[in-house]
């Protein structure tokens, strides 16, 4: 457990010395929401319908764009083959990186979300919701993108390789966190939503760090 | 088990017998399709709602029943691959990812071609549509990731987990149709049930399956035949540019 919390500890330094590549990602989101409004006209009501599926997208993609270098630097310069040999297990490292990234990435997407939801005219009605399933949500983004960043290690342009091999697995994670707040908009109930979603992160956490371990022995060995 | 797997898994055993094999499997592809292509395209009765366009339906169904066998076949060979590291396993799961996927395309074109007239819409993001995608994008993105690296076994070991996280969209598709009630219509064959199709259309359906499956055993068996061949053949070049 020591060990767990000091390579947590020991990534959330590092992306601290490096400050900017961390805000790049929420900077990323709150780009691709700023061009919605010109991509699909200022109009209120088409913006606030459209606001829940395209903050999750832009938060999907904002989560992705770091994805590559999750494994990629300790592997170049050797200290990822140190952490295997390490106490730690390969999934209990694995799990360590995601969780690092989460809070590196998904943490301050949690707080950007209600931000860029207001800019697109979201009705408060559904802020709580979306924050609750953003919540949920982009620990998955983190969990599944840590199987494909073990995977891609060493491969040529692995950053478009990684968004191209986990794109795919994240939509069950876009399709209940959209309706979730859509359904808080409508009136309707959104706990079987929230519900499903916490499933599929459960899920996650149970297989995604077994399965980046795969692939962390596969490019180790 | 393992003892006749790795009886098969000896390259040059593997490639006398599909030496043997690959005429019947040719000779049996040609010969169901034209049977097969007959009878759903001029033996059977056109559909009393749908007309004509049922014909679709008998290229539709089996490629995408094929689609979800191939992919089931690579996630086996990647799993057996991985565990027993079995370099066969390995050219099997890699040789059927394109047809699978081709396999994939040729279900989404029919179906988009059948909903034209009897939906209305080429397309619609309905559970079953939206599922298939996603098993195209998975067939694609294990392509592009065996072929990602300069070491061709470290692509193998990074598709062969790839296929098996990837499986987990095979039973959504399977029963997409069930769990979420919306526009494509449910199995019409069960095993457990009594069909709901009449033999006239059943008959020309399951003849156009052995056709499909027939058509992936002589592909997978080719392509297998050729990656054995081109590997044998980088290996020599290897061992001649070292002397």
């Amino acid at each position: 457990m020591t060990a767990f919390l000091v390579l947590i500890r020991r990534d959330l330094a590092l992306s601290a010395r490096q400050a900017a590549d961390a805000l790049v990602a929420v900077m990323f989101a709150v780009l691709v929401v700023v061009l919605f409004p010109f991509g699909v006209g200022p109009e209120a009501d088409i913006l606030s319908r459209v606001s829940a599926g395209v903050v999750w997208v832009a938060a999907l993609l904002a989560a992705l764009l770091s994805l590559d270098r999750l494994f990629q630097a300790d592997h170049d310069d050797g200290s990822l083959e140190q952490l295997a040999l390490g106490p730690l297990p390969l999934w209990a490292l694995s799990l360590a990186k995601a969780a690092a990234h989460w809070l590196v990435t998904g943490l301050p997407l949690i707080v950007a979300a209600p931000i860029l939801a207001l800019m697109l005219q979201m009705p408060a009605s559904g802020l709580s919701t979306l924050v609750l399933a953003m919540a949920l949500g982009t620990p998955c983004f983190s969990l599944l993108g840590a199987i494909g960043a073990a995977l891609v290690l060493g491969a040529r342009r692995g950053g478009v390789l990684v968004a191209f091999l986990i794109l795919p697995l994240t939509i069950p994670v876009l399709i209940f966190g959209a309706a979730a707040t859509e359904a808080a908009l409508t009136g309707q109930e959104a706990a079987p939503h929230l519900m499903l979603l916490g499933a599929f992160l459960l899920t996650s956490l149970a297989l995604a760090p077994a399965a980046a371990a795969a692939g962390l022995r596969q490019a180790l060995g | 088990m393992t003892g006749s797997l790795h009886r098969f898994a000896n390259p040059a055993r593997f490639q006398r017998l599909s030496q043997a094999a690959l005429p019947w499997c040719t000779g049996g592809t040609i010969v169901a399709f034209a049977v097969g292509l007959y009878l759903s395209l001029i033996g059977s009765p056109p559909d009393y709602q749908q007309s004509e366009t049922v014909r679709i339906m008998y290229v539709h169904v089996p490629a995408a029943w094929m689609a979800l066998g191939a992919y089931t076949t690579m996630a086996l060979a990647s799993a057996i691959a991985l565990i027993w590291r079995h370099r066969l396993a390995d050219l099997i799961a890699q040789s059927s990812a394109p047809i699978g996927a081709g396999f994939t395309v040729i279900a989404l074109a029919t179906g988009m071609l059948w909903g034209q007239p009897m939906w209305g819409t080429f397309w619609v993001w309905d559970a079953r549509l939206t599922s298939v995608l996603v098993l195209l994008f998975l067939y694609l993105g294990y392509i592009a990731l065996i072929n990602a690296f300069e070491d061709p076994e470290r692509g193998a070991r990074a598709g062969a987990i790839l296929a098996l996280v990837g499986w987990i969209n095979v039973p959504i598709v399977k029963f997409s149709v069930d769990w979420w009630n919306t526009l494509h219509q449910p199995a019409s064959i069960s095993r457990f049930a009594k069909p709901a199709l009449h033999p006239s259309i059943m008959t020309p359906l399951l003849v156009m399956a052995i056709a499909y499956m027939l058509l992936f055993a002589t592909l997978l068996l080719l392509r297998v035949r050729t990656a054995t061949i081109e590997h044998r053949l980088r290996t020599l070049a290897m061992a001649r540019a070292r002397g």
